[in-house]
């Protein structure tokens, strides 16, 4: 602790940015010029408080910390209750970094340019709100608006099919949503209130429990998403515009991780154990055969997107890999969850350069098929290094985040039966095999088509948003503990309940 | 005797309200062409009066006046005020509209004053001769209205339909009111009440009755299967009078059902609940599923209100539990449901203003980039029916299925909340017209500056009760106590 945060910290970083997006709304027609420096003033005041916020965070303790805890519904007992801890904050900092690469690289030349950055600056504080709600209500309310900017994102900047896709992601999400905000009232009632660490599942029958706890797993699922409910998915990346894209993969399928350590963990611990091996399975399938899909795609975008899903099957299988333990054993457990967060954070940086490199091309050259490409590194050397080098951390290549994760959850995973580590331990394979594919036919090789011909380097100012993400990446490769040793206590925390 | 002079002052505002509609019908016969617009003004100002008379009337009063049938409550202030309110806010939006197609004479306005003279009669109402007035002065001032553009055959078409299964939901309610007086040997509520409390054995004459009356106040509401008017009266009368019939007159309906049926018939509440179950989820079923096929605004307006009223009588259901009280949220379900109307509703008559009359969705193409803030304000009222939290939309919905949960129906719940998410997708529908498609239209002209204030006032309302419930969720408990 350096010094103790005495203004309501967490509120200032939600609503920040969502005053700056209403801002930008508000500029007249004539004032156009300053549109850009206003996100990009907006969404790095944010990035301020979130290092700020890291500053002050005590990182050795599992409590929830800056807590801002007000009556807001006295009738409904419905509070506002904004805190972080362990895990919420790694999840914000992403947003913000996230939010401001968005900013900077995104194409000014586009319709409507002023609503564009306002929406990501409102999703930005929606974003946050989520990881810092404590009141499931709240909670609930945030996780709701998030679906209003990117609907719109899709829908209004979005590719060919752009209506199908954006009302299929808001339906899709809705349906888990709404299944929540039962379980969310039943148990509310049931416990006299609305507070997630109050949320109890005492004297309900053990049907109930059970019915409650498939609820909030359908909505996470649909969220991270898992197989069979990932379809919205790759539709919505395909026709997602570059920015939409990026923040989807980053943190939007981070929410549905994030949800099952915050809700089923900590609350249906029994529940969860006699779900555990359901859970695994689908994630197996995930990890498994949609990188099978992946592999037989002719687009990168939307192979990009079934990589996501297959990465997340790690996300899914870490949380859910601790009840299967025999005997159990806390530090295996914690290994396995840490895994999961870990990957959660890497997969947001490592997804969000692709999509943002896969955005480049598009922009120069119109298309994402993989056919239309070829021997783009003669064209765009610099750029070609940072692609290749995104893609090998896409692989998990020891040395970058995306081993770490991976390799935390496959190791937990032999505790519990060698099988489950065997299959899931199939992806450096298969994600080795539809990565480079990709890459060999895209980035390698002589300049065939007039697409590639069109292909520039990247520019100063894409150099270093590169760079910035590929230091990430590295760093939190070759020192992971930077990052572990933040949501360690929390994670022990949450294993002691669930268990 | 002297009782008699305070009823009178607690009766002050139907007879004020009463007494502007006969001076504007003089009024009116006076004024020509262009000078119709003070018979407009006059009456804005009757309602706005009317209101400011209620609450100095009627507030603090909990009094049984005129031998019985007359109630003067907290329940009757707040509603009557929203009504009002809504009234008020009807005229304002259908003025250019009505001024276009040279529609705006005194009649509209009269009949509409009388309407709402019937629907506080109906709020205050406590004897089953009382509520059978209201209803008729309220559904005889709509046979009217519902035919006002003469010239337009479906209009003509929808107010015969109307007409005629409105009398006979009017013939049914009153065969079921003379049955429960033939048992209970009273008209006022309180008596039926305490009789029906005071029997062992309930004859079979009471429960035919009351279902003959259920079938009444289902008609009122346009529950399904006493729907079919709902749709083809918003789509075929003008714009303006659908605004009228779809907004204030569903909160009437809910003061008829709390005081005949929640106030008179609370000793046999199952027997009546069980009817509203399966009305309730008739209701969410057909509303949601045949919006979806529609194609004209109004005609989709209509299923999604049958599909709402689904949610209100839910509220019924449950009643009174040790925690939740299903009355309150069905009251500020229909309130706040009133308020969402009449925005979309003037968001469809705005559209139709030079002359045309808008009609289709797809009339809502690129509205985005023709006039972002009405199509932000239909984003927040589509976002509201949706029930996405941040509107109040959400808080509805939210206190319904609580206290559905509230009473183990887990299985209701889960049927209600599946059947949003169904209706979320024609909502969705406007949206995507509004924000993704291409404007094929030019861009609009501004409307006029007090239509422009009413309906940023309206989308407050919406997101105000969405962030900050709590005022109106007290208001209504302290109605219901």
């Amino acid at each position: 602790m350096i010094a103790g945060i005495n203004f309501p910290a967490l509120s200032i970083i939600v609503f920040l940015p969502i005053i700056f997006g209403v801002v930008l709304c508000l500029i007249p027609e004539r004032y156009k010029n300053l549109t850009l420096p206003i996100a990009i003033i907006g969404s790095v005041l944010t990035l301020l408080l979130a290092l700020l916020l890291w500053s002050d965070f005590d990182a050795t303790s599992g409590a929830l910390q800056m807590v801002e805890r007000f009556s807001w519904i006295q009738l409904l007992n419905i509070e506002y209750y904004l805190a972080i801890d362990g895990i919420s904050l790694p999840l914000i900092l992403l947003t913000t970094i996230t939010t401001i690469i968005i900013i900077v690289t995104a194409d000014r030349t586009i319709e409507d340019f002023k609503l564009y950055l306002a929406l990501f600056l409102l999703l930005e504080g929606i974003l946050i709100g989520v990881f810092a709600a404590q009141d499931s209500i709240l909670f609930y309310l945030f996780w709701e608006l998030s679906l209003i900017p990117l609907l719109l994102l899709i829908g209004i900047w979005g590719g060919e099919r752009r209506k199908y896709a954006a009302i299929k992601f808001f339906l899709y999400t809705f349906f888990g949503s709404v299944l929540m905000l039962i379980a969310l009232i039943y148990l509310g009632s049931n416990s006299g209130s609305f507070a997630i660490e109050d949320l109890t599942i005492k004297g309900i029958s053990p049907f109930y429990q059970q019915l409650l706890f498939m609820f909030f797993l359908i909505a996470f699922a649909i969220k991270v998403p898992m197989w069979p409910v990932h379809t919205w998915l790759p539709d919505a990346h395909v026709q997602a515009p570059t920015g939409g894209s990026v923040i989807l993969a980053a943190v939007m399928l981070k929410l549905g991780g994030y949800g099952m350590l915050r809700f089923n963990l900590p609350i249906f611990n029994s529940v969860s154990a006699d779900f555990a091996m359901f859970v695994i399975v689908l994630s197996l399938i995930a990890i498994v055969y949609i990188s099978f899909v992946a592999l037989s795609q002719k687009d990168m975008k939307s192979l990009i997107a079934y990589s996501s899903i297959a990465h997340m099957g790690f996300v899914t299988l870490g949380i859910f890999v601790i009840f299967q333990f025999k005997p159990f054993d806390a530090d295996t457990a914690a290994l396995a969850i840490n895994g999961a967060v870990f990957q959660m954070v890497s997969h947001g940086l490592i997804s969000a350069a692709l999509f943002l490199g896969v955005g480049y091309l598009y922009k120069l050259t119109g298309t994402k098929m993989i056919a239309d490409f070829g021997g783009v590194a003669q064209k765009a050397p610099v750029f070609a290094a940072f692609f290749v080098f995104f893609a090998f951390a896409n692989v998990a290549l020891p040395g970058t985040s995306g081993f770490v994760g991976e390799f935390l959850v496959i190791i937990a995973s032999f505790r519990a039966n060698f099988l489950i580590a065997l299959i899931s331990a199939l992806t450096m394979v298969l994600g080795a095999s539809y990565t480079l594919f990709m890459i060999k036919r895209v980035i390698f090789g002589p300049v065939t088509t007039d697409a590639v011909s069109r292909v520039k380097d990247i520019c100063f100012i894409d150099k270093c948003i590169y760079g910035f993400i590929a230091v990430l990446v590295l760093l939190l490769g070759l020192r992971p503990v930077i990052l572990i040793e933040m949501f360690q206590p929390v994670v022990e925390k949450i294993i002691k309940l669930a268990i | 005797m002297e009782r008699e002079l305070p009823a009178f002052t607690i009766l002050a505002p139907e007879i004020f309200l009463l007494a502007s509609a006969v001076v504007i019908l003089i009024a009116d016969l006076f004024l020509k062409g262009k000078q119709k617009i003070i018979s407009y003004w006059m009456s804005v100002a009757a309602i706005l009066a009317t209101i400011i008379i209620t609450v100095i009337a009627q507030i603090g009063c909990d009094d049984v006046i005129l031998s019985g049938t007359y109630k003067a409550d907290i329940f009757g202030v707040v509603l009557k005020v929203t009504i009002l309110f809504i009234v008020a806010g009807v005229f304002i939006y259908s003025r250019t509209y009505l001024q276009v197609r040279e529609l705006l004479k005194g009649e509209y306005f009269i009949l509409a004053i009388m309407g709402t003279l019937g629907m506080m009669i109906l709020v205050s109402a406590h004897s089953l001769i009382t509520i059978y007035l209201g209803i008729e002065l309220l559904s005889l001032s709509m046979y009217a209205l519902v035919v006002y553009c003469r010239e337009k055959n479906s209009s003509i078409e929808s107010g015969i339909k109307y007409f005629i299964m409105g009398a006979v939901a009017s013939g049914i309610l009153l065969f079921g009111m003379s049955l429960i007086y033939g048992v209970a040997g009273s008209l006022n509520i309180f008596e039926i009440r305490e009789a029906l409390m005071t029997t062992k054995a309930i004859p079979l004459s009471i429960p035919f009755g009351l279902t003959l009356m259920v079938v009444g106040v289902a008609f009122k509401f346009g529950a399904v299967p006493f729907h079919m008017w709902v749709p083809d009266v918003y789509h075929g009368s003008a714009t303006a009078v659908g605004l009228y019939v779809g907004t204030a007159p569903k909160i009437a309906a809910f003061a008829l059902a709390m005081r005949l049926l929640v106030e008179g018939f609370d000793a046999i509440h199952t027997q009546w609940a069980d009817i509203f179950i399966v009305l309730a989820i008739l209701s969410s079923i057909v509303g949601n599923l045949v919006a979806i096929t529609q194609h004209n605004i109004k005609r989709m307006l209509g299923y999604s209100a049958v599909a709402h009223i689904g949610f209100i009588l839910l509220g019924f259901v449950t009643g009174v539990t040790d925690v939740t009280n299903g009355y309150l949220s069905s009251m500020f379900y229909v309130i706040v449901y009133s308020i969402m109307a009449a925005g979309a509703f003037g968001i469809v008559i705005f559209l139709s203003d030079k002359g045309y009359e808008s009609g289709e969705i797809d009339d809502f193409k690129g509205l985005h980039k023709r006039n972002p803030w009405c199509a932000f304000i239909m984003l927040l009222i589509m976002l509201s029916m949706a029930g996405i939290p941040g509107t109040a939309g959400f808080y509805a919905k939210f206190l319904i299925i609580q206290s559905v949960l509230d009473a183990e129906m887990l299985w209701l719940a889960l049927l209600f909340v599946i059947f949003a998410v169904v209706g979320a997708f024609y909502y969705l529908r406007i949206v995507k017209c509004m924000y993704f498609d291409n404007a094929y239209k030019e861009k609009l002209p501004d409307s006029r500056f007090e239509f422009r204030i009413l309906l940023g006032v309206n989308g407050l309302v919406i997101l105000g009760f969405g962030i900050f419930p709590e005022g109106m969720i007290s208001l209504c408990r302290m109605a219901l106590l």
